[in-house]
Formats: C-alpha cells, sequence, structure tokens
C-alpha cells in the first residue's frame, strides 16, 4: 500500500484516496465552488475499493466489496432456491422409491428434467454451496472495506466545519442575527432537550446523535457470517448427532450416538385422537373428511445411564436419570442431547403362539410361541414331539421365480417353514405356516401347526439428535438482529451550527430518514427562531 | 363465543369497507367543495383514521373471542392465518398513518387488505383441533411475528402502488402500463375469485369425479364450482353435470392438481371480465383512471414511506419468518432447517427485501425503481401464502 496522504488545509493528514477532509469535512477533490450536494456516502472516506485498483488481490478485493456483485449474489440464491421448490427435494419424496423414476412418473417431462438438472438436491449441491460461500466472502470483504474507513472520519470529525462543506449539504440555511436573538444557547439547549450530544467550540455547534445506527449494517453482517459458520461447523465430526432409534414398548435400547452410552427404555407409546363428537370441533373433523385427527403422540421414555465400565457378555448397570413423556413439541432433554417424537407403528408382530394337533383327533402335543425377532431352532414340546425351524420369512412374499422371500427383516407378515416331528414321524413333517395359511409341500401330513394367537407391541420412532451448533447459531442471529434494529430503527443526525459575522448558518445531514430530519428540524428553527434550511435538493 | 366471534369479523370487515371509502373521499377534494382542500382532507382522513382504527378493535374483538372459544391462537389454519395477515396489515397501516398522516396511503392499503380478508372467507371457517406439530407456543410466537412483518411489508406494497399510479405515463402504453395494469387485474381477479367462490357455494354447487390418481390407486374429487377442467381421464359420479370441457394435463394428477388449475383458471376469466367490464366503464386504463386522484400526492414522501415500512418491517419479519420459525422447527421437526418449501420461500423473501434495501442503499434505486420492487416483493409474500400454501405441498401445507 501507498503511504502517500493528503494534508488539508485545517492541518488534518488525510489517506491518500479521501475526498472529504475527516476533521473539517472541506472537499478535498473537484471544484471548491461548485455548488452541488456533497455526496456524503461513507463521509467521503478513502476506502481500499475504490483506491487501489492494480493487483490481483486489489481486483479480488474490489470485486467481493461491490455491492453490486453483493447484490447480483443475492439474486442468484434467490432464484436458485427458488427452482428447487418446483418439485419436492428427494428428501421429501416417498422413501424407497427410485428418484430416477419417480419425478418422471410424477412430473413427467419436467420433472425429468428437474432431475437430469440435479434440482431434487438443490441446495446441497456444491454450487449452491460456492454460492453461499461467496456471499460470506462479500459479506467480510464489503464490510471491511467500509467500516475502518468510516470509522476514521466519525471519529476525527471536528466541530467546526468547512464552509463549502455546509453550503453544500442537502439541508442549509442562513439566519441574520438581530441583537441577540437567536442566541447560540437557546440553539444548544434546544439540541440538548432533543438529546443531540452537543459540542460548541469559539460559537459554533455541532450536534450529533444516535451515531451508533451506522454500526447496524456492519453489526448484522457479523452476525450473519458467525451464522454461516455455525452452519458449516455442522459438518464437522462430534458436533452433530442424528440417529434414528426405534424402540418398543418395554424395550431398553441403548441410545445410538451417545459416547456415554446412555439407554432408553419404553413405558409404552400413547396415540390419542381427538373426540369425532367433540362440540367444538364436530364440524371442521366433519369438513376434513379425515376419520380421526392426533391429537397426542407420546412416548413414554425412562432416561437411564450406564454405570461404569460395560463387562463383554454381561448385562450392563443402569442408574435411572429421569423419567419423561416424549410429546411431539416436547423432545427429551439431556446433555447436549435431545430424543423427539417423530413416528410409531401401532400393534407391530412380536410374536405367535401355535399348538401342535393331531388332525385326527384334534388332540394337542404343545404349545410353542416363536419370537418373530429371534426365533429359536427348535422347540421341544410333549414327550417324543418336536418342532424345527427349516426357514424363516418375517416380510413373506413370494418373488418374481415364484420363490419364497423375504422383503425386509421387520416382521410384517410372517411365514414359516417347520418341521414337525412326532413318534410316528421321527424324520418330520414340513409345514408352511403363515398369516391365515397353511400349505403342506411334501403332501399330506398327519399333523398340524394350529395358530393359537399373537403377542403385538406398539413401536415408537424416535429421533436423537445432538446439535453443538445451535448455539453459535443463536449467537449470529441474535447479533443480526441488534444489527438490523440498530441499523433501521434509529437513524445518525447531525447538525451544524456555525457564525459567520452577522450570519448563522446551519446545515444538517441524516444517513436515512429525511422525513423525520425535517420535522426535527422544523420543531428546532420553530422553537429557537432560526430560518428553516431549505431543501437544496429540491431547488433544481 | 364462535358466532359472536364471527359476526365481529364481519363488522369490522363493513367497517374496515367505509374507511377505504372515506379515505377515497379525502383525495377527492375538489369534488366536495365545501372546505378547502386541506382542512377537507384533514377532515375527512381523520374520519379514516377512526374508523379504520374501530375496524381493527372490532377485528381485534374477532381474534381474541375466536382464541376462547378454539382454546388456541386462531392462527392455524388458512383462513384464520389470512386474516390474521389482513389484521397486521391493518395495524401497520395504522401505525404508519400515525408518523405519515398520509390519506393517500389508506386509498390504497385499506382496500388490499379487504381483499386479503375477503379471500380468507373462501377457506374453511370451522373452528379445528390442532395436530400435534401445531400444540407449541414458538408456533403462535412465530406465525404471528411472521404475519406481522409481511403486514408492514404490504404497507410498502401499497405506497408502491401509489407511487406508480402517479408517475406511471398513462399518455401511451408502454411496458409500466402494462404491468400497473397487470397488478389492478390480480387484484380483481383475486375478488372474482372469492365471489366466484361464495356464490357457487352458497348455491351449493358440487360434482364429484372418480379418477385415477399419481399413485395409480383409484381416487375421487369433489369441484363445488363447474368443471372447466377436469381430472385426466374422470368419470362423473354425482352432482351437477356439468363439463369438464377440457382434461388437465396428463401428468396433473397430485390430489387436487385438476380441481386447483380449475380454480385458477374460473378466478382468472372472472377477473378479465370484471377488469374489462370496469375498463368499459372507465374507457380508459384503471391506472390511468386513478390517476388524476392523486395528482397532489407528494410523491417523495410517498416514496419514503415505501422505504420505511421496509425498514420497519424487515427485523420483524427476519424475526418472525426466520428465526422464530428455525426455534420452533427444532422444537417440532428436530431440525431448525429442512428446506421444506415454506421454509425457502420464507427465505426467498427476505432475500429478496435484502436486495431490495441494498439496492436502494447503494444503487440509488428510488423512486419508481424501488417502487416496483416493494409491488414484486408483496407478490412473493402472496405467492408464499398462496401458491406454497395450495399447490407446493409441504409440512406446512394446511391443506
Ligand atoms: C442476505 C444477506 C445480507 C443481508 C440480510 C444484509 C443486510 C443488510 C442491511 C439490513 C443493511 C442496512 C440497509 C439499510 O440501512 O437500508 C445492509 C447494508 C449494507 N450491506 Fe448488506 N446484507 C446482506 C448481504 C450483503 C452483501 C453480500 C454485501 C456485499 C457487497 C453487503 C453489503 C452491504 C453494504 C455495503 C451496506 C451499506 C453499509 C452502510 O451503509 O454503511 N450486504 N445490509
Amino acid at each position: 500500500m501507498s503511504n502517500k496522504t493528503i494534508t488539508c488545509e485545517c492541518g488534518h493528514v488525510n489517506p491518500y484516496g479521501t475526498e472529504i477532509c475527516e476533521a473539517c469535512g472541506k472537499p478535498l477533490q473537484g471544484d471548491l465552488e461548485s455548488k452541488k450536494l456533497l455526496n456524503m456516502r461513507y463521509e467521503g472516506s478513502a476506502r481500499r475499493s475504490q483506491t487501489y485498483k492494480t493487483t490481483i488481490v486489489d481486483k479480488v478485493w474490489n470485486f467481493f466489496s461491490s455491492v453490486k456483485v453483493g447484490i447480483w449474489i443475492i439474486v442468484l440464491l434467490l432464484v436458485a432456491s427458488a427452482l428447487g421448490t418446483i418439485f419436492p427435494q428427494e428428501m421429501y419424496i416417498p422413501p424407497l422409491s427410485d428418484p430416477s423414476e419417480y419425478y418422471r412418473d410424477q412430473y413427467g417431462i419436467p420433472g425429468q428434467l428437474f432431475y437430469d438438472l440435479g434440482f431434487h438436491n438443490l441446495y446441497g449441491s456444491w454450487w449452491y454451496m460456492l454460492l453461499i460461500a461467496a456471499l460470506g466472502l462479500s459479506l467480510i470483504v464489503a464490510s471491511l472495506d467500509r467500516f475502518v474507513p468510516l470509522y476514521r472520519s466519525l471519529r476525527k470529525q471536528r466541530t467546526i466545519r468547512h464552509e463549502s462543506f455546509m453550503k453544500r449539504q442537502k439541508y442549509f440555511g442562513i439566519t441574520n442575527i438581530e441583537g441577540d436573538k437567536p442566541s447560540l444557547s437557546k440553539v444548544k439547549e434546544v439540541l440538548q432537550n432533543k438529546r443531540y450530544n452537543v459540542r460548541e467550540e469559539d460559537g459554533h455547534l455541532f450536534a450529533e446523535k444516535n451515531r451508533f445506527s451506522r454500526w447496524g449494517p456492519y453489526v448484522n453482517h457479523i452476525g450473519l457470517i458467525i451464522f454461516l459458520i455455525g452452519g458449516m461447523l455442522r459438518f464437522f465430526p462430534g458436533m452433530y448427532v442424528d440417529e434414528v432409534l426405534w424402540i418398543k414398548e418395554d424395550e431398553t435400547r441403548k441410545i445410538k450416538g451417545t459416547e456415554e452410552a446412555y439407554y432408553l427404555k419404553s413405558d409404552g407409546f400413547i396415540l390419542e385422537t381427538y373426540d369425532n363428537n367433540d362440540e367444538k370441533f364436530k364440524d371442521a373433523i366433519e369438513q376434513s373428511g379425515q376419520e380421526v385427527v392426533a391429537k397426542n403422540y407420546q412416548t413414554d421414555a425412562v432416561l437411564y445411564k450406564q454405570v461404569g465400565d460395560r463387562i463383554a457378555g454381561t448385562e450392563p448397570e443402569l442408574e435411572k436419570i429421569k423419567e419423561h413423556p416424549i410429546q411431539v413439541n416436547r423432545p427429551l432433554k439431556f446433555d447436549d442431547y435431545a430424543i423427539y417424537q417423530v413416528d410409531y407403528k401401532l400393534n407391530e408382530l412380536q410374536s405367535m403362539t401355535f399348538t401342535l394337533d393331531k388332525k385326527e383327533t384334534g388332540e394337542s402335543f404343545g404349545e410353542l410361541t416363536i419370537d418373530l425377532y429371534n426365533p429359536e431352532d427348535e422347540y421341544a414340546l410333549d414327550e417324543g414331539y418336536r418342532v424345527e425351524v427349516m426357514d424363516y420369512f418375517p416380510d413373506f412374499e413370494f418373488n418374481d421365480k415364484g420363490e419364497p422371500t423375504t422383503k425386509s427383516k421387520i416382521p410384517n407378515n410372517p411365514a414359516f417353514i417347520l418341521r414337525m416331528i412326532s413318534p410316528e414321524h421321527p424324520d418330520g413333517e414340513v409345514a408352511f405356516v403363515a398369516i391365515r395359511q397353511n400349505l403342506e409341500p411334501l403332501g399330506e401330513n398327519e399333523y398340524k401347526m394350529s395358530f393359537q394367537n399373537v403377542d403385538t407391541k406398539n413401536v415408537s420412532g424416535l429421533v436423537v439428535r445432538k446439535d453443538n451448533t445451535l448455539w453459535i447459531l443463536g449467537i449470529g442471529g441474535a447479533i443480526f438482529m441488534i444489527g438490523v434494529v440498530q441499523g433501521m430503527y434509529w437513524n445518525h443526525r447531525r447538525i451544524w451550527v456555525r457564525r459567520k459575522d452577522d450570519e448563522l448558518w446551519i446545515a444538517s445531514h441524516t444517513n436515512k430518514n429525511w422525513y423525520g430530519l425535517r420535522r426535527e428540524l422544523e420543531s428546532i428553527t420553530e422553537q429557537t427562531g432560526i430560518e428553516m434550511p431549505q431543501d437544496q435538493s429540491e431547488q433544481k | 363465543m364462535a358466532q359472536l366471534s364471527s359476526n365481529l369479523l364481519y363488522i369490522s370487515f363493513f367497517i374496515y369497507f367505509a374507511a377505504s371509502l372515506v379515505f377515497a373521499i379525502s383525495l377527492l377534494g375538489k369534488k366536495w367543495r365545501k372546505s378547502d382542500e386541506e382542512t377537507h382532507a384533514k377532515k375527512w382522513g381523520r374520519g379514516g383514521f377512526i374508523l379504520s382504527t374501530v375496524g381493527f378493535l372490532f377485528q381485534l374483538g374477532y381474534f381474541i373471542t375466536r382464541w376462547i372459544a378454539a382454546g388456541h391462537a386462531p392462527v392455524s389454519n388458512l383462513f384464520e392465518f389470512t386474516t390474521f395477515f389482513g389484521m397486521t396489515m391493518v395495524f401497520a397501516f395504522l401505525m404508519i398513518y400515525v408518523i405519515y398522516k398520509s390519506n393517500v396511503i389508506g386509498v390504497f392499503a385499506m382496500p388490499v387488505a379487504l381483499i386479503i380478508i375477503a379471500y380468507a372467507s373462501v377457506f374453511p371457517s370451522e373452528i379445528q383441533p390442532l395436530i400435534p406439530a401445531l400444540q407449541s407456543n414458538w408456533l403462535k410466537i412465530h406465525v404471528t411475528t411472521a404475519a406481522l412483518g409481511e403486514g408492514i411489508l404490504a404497507i410498502s406494497f401499497a405506497a408502491g402502488l401509489v407511487y406508480l399510479v402517479k408517475k406511471v405515463n398513462q399518455e401511451k402504453a408502454s411496458k409500466s402500463t402494462f404491468w400497473l395494469e397487470a397488478v389492478m387485474y390480480t387484484l380483481i381477479s383475486t375478488i372474482a375469485f372469492v365471489i366466484i367462490s361464495l356464490s357457487f357455494e352458497a348455491a351449493g354447487y358440487s360434482s364429484t369425479y372418480d379418477f385415477v390418481d399419481n399413485n395409480d390407486q383409484p381416487a375421487t374429487v369433489e369441484y363445488t364450482i363447474p368443471t372447466l377442467i377436469g381430472p385426466t381421464d374422470a368419470t362423473y359420479v354425482s352432482g351437477n353435470e356439468f363439463g369438464p370441457l377440457v382434461d388437465a394435463p396428463s401428468w396433473m394428477k397430485g390430489e387436487k392438481a385438476a380441481q386447483k388449475l380449475n380454480t385458477l383458471v374460473w378466478s382468472m376469466l372472472g377477473g378479465f371480465v370484471l377488469y374489462w367490464i370496469i375498463r368499459l366503464i372507465l374507457r380508459k386504463r384503471i391506472g390511468a383512471a386513478l390517476q388524476p386522484a392523486v395528482k397532489n400526492v407528494n410523491e417523495e414522501l410517498v416514496d419514503e414511506i415505501q422505504y420505511r415500512a421496509v425498514a420497519i418491517g424487515f427485523p420483524v419479519f427476519t424475526l418472525g419468518a426466520l428465526i422464530f420459525a428455525m426455534i420452533w422447527a427444532q422444537v417440532a421437526w428436530t431440525r431448525f432447517w429442512g428446506w421444506d418449501p415454506k421454509e425457502v420461500w420464507a427465505l426467498i423473501t427476505w432475500l429478496f427485501y435484502a436486495a431490495y434495501l441494498h439496492l436502494r442503499l447503494s444503487r440509488g434505486w428510488q423512486g419508481e425503481k424501488s417502487a416496483w420492487l416493494a409491488v414484486v416483493g408483496f407478490i412473493i409474500i402472496m405467492l408464499n401464502l398462496v401458491v406454497v400454501n395450495l399447490v407446493i405441498s409441504g409440512l406446512h401445507s394446511y391443506a
């Protein structure tokens, strides 16, 4: 960087590139006699991007510090985001469907195009990420480029301003002094009553208020940057846990994702629905055409923590931490974790009970209960009678070739091939047993399996979540809000009063809300007897 | 209580209507030459303001009594939310009026609020039970704050419209006159939509069709307005026997997709008819007919109001539609952000107003350009309310 500086006639040394002297406000560039209003943006201070334009670094800096570029980035993000909502994102299409077919089937050629362009996963795409990164970079560069010089100029400003500076403000007026009126001390008092910070020097005044509002945009940009950083941290290991936990009634399970080994027990899952005859809601429920409207999904959970180390092969020793009914909107929270109610299955099959009967007499030779999640190989019954499990299909169907297979490991439609061993048939008879189905694939049998009952349980679908980035996002969001409010709900107003022979000069500037400034000036001039300054931009 | 509540809403609707008229009279000073123009404007403006305030209090009464009747904040379905949005818009207008005393904003803002409330009346207004996901205080806080933000931003639309009506050169047709008429036409179509829906509903119109939906499952759909566009390969089952004149495109098999298209076409045709009736009566563009009324309006002030509304509304919108929304989403859906269409559209709205602020502040987009932006911003807000809720369904879809 160059060390060239500009020394103003008032003696203040300004950085190279300054347009308006930081101290006295004398325009340093252009014609002093010009009547054109001064460009007060950033106080005419020396911004790096306006001053240095040669090296690569300068060019990159200037590119990202440009608000024009910033706006383009915002607009591109906006358009991209909108495109992604034309059809559902991949995560919202029905699970198990194949996206390469789903979009075409559901939405025809536009759907196919949507998929081919990768818009089904738009918000995770590299170019969307790149746009967000560019936004972050632009925020940082643009803010630094402006904040530093602006801060310098506002700190260095002197009470007395150059005449040319005053004349070239939007609001400027001259009042003749007659006798003592208007008196400077009265003006000062009025300004102070309006909560201006008033400085006086040699019979000149400088009143300023709400300078802090000028930092608003920088504060809010810092908030945004913190927020973006927080969003990035999620991809670091250990910051973020997202696990699904299916848990049955009366079951105790290790909570996935918690290294300290927590355990969760379900004391039951409850589904409550609204009473369809409820006076209040009757009409709406009828109108909606739904048979029932859910009122509450709840898992009565007990949280345990493992004590000491677990010795392989033994049951862990557990200590109860707390009981909590997990409902939608009321997760169970512990340490950094939260467990949410998100899904459920009612009456999931757990076990099936059969008896082994002789067909002819109907006589029964023992009962067996098969745990559908963990069937044994063999069940011993009365003396001489046994049942062997030859094959098990938890979610039975016939495949393309007509062979029995299973769709999943969940016992939605359990089927067995069993060998029934009896004194008459020591080698056993083979039976195919499924729900409401009894086949004898290898010829007629003498014995049969008679279905007795099933045992079902409700299952809760829970999500285990840890998100250590939340507090950073919270801080970012809070800073952003403080920044926007600071910048939007207050305005930086300044009034300069200068005594020149028999004249009182007044000039005024605000960064926004000129209407408010005008009203304030009207009130001030009315109370002090100063002439209302003219809006010089209107006179042309 | 529920009955009282809906009566209060009706009353407030008519008071708002009266207030719109009174504001209009305040503008037409010349034609009511009893007093000089300034006192006339002051007098009628004060009247409009008082009426709007009274109407607002009635609507507040509706809100409170409905809350008591339902046992939860009445912002949980489309009817309630849209009504509330209209209410926040009136509130924002009152706020801006206190600051700027501008009658002309009332002439545009109050009718827009009226249209929004009328639009709400098309949705089922029974008091609904809350499904588990909606049972949260954060939801109330999120929805009310977001609606307030949108209400304030809507005032910038009203101000932008005033500016455009005044400034767009009506001497010859141009892109600007075309788009300004397009805005008018859209507002009129909304009115047409409300009239059509409510009249056929009152007449008890209904026809039912069977069709095969996108999952190759048989489905039934009930039309409550005559079927111009039916589901693909639909068979008529019962009810009024009319149409369909054409089938919806074959890929539009989503639940109620064809029905929504039918409603849209009806609204557009209805709007078209209404628009041309108005134009034939006026014998000029609606923009041109309104122009003389805003002749004396201080355009710089209107421009300032438009910016001020964004400046005040933007932080409120951010807080409600993004920050509180994220807090609620974290509690209810386990994650603060999920790229659900409604969330994305809140982000788009926010980005849009961010762009507006930067264009205005740094690139000097004031006056007409800025007014167009304010119009576009409002369109985005309405898209989020109408299209995203009704067409692009997601977690938030109130359907
Ligand atoms: C979505 C992201 C952004 C948001 C929400 C945002 C927000 C804001 C807000 C609220 C203001 C104050 C506006 C006013 O007072 O009227 C502002 C000012 C500003 N923003 Fe941003 N901004 C964003 C992105 C950017 C980017 C990418 C740039 C890069 C060029 C940028 C550069 C600026 C500048 C230069 C100012 C004016 C500062 C001043 O007056 O001293 N902003 N921003």
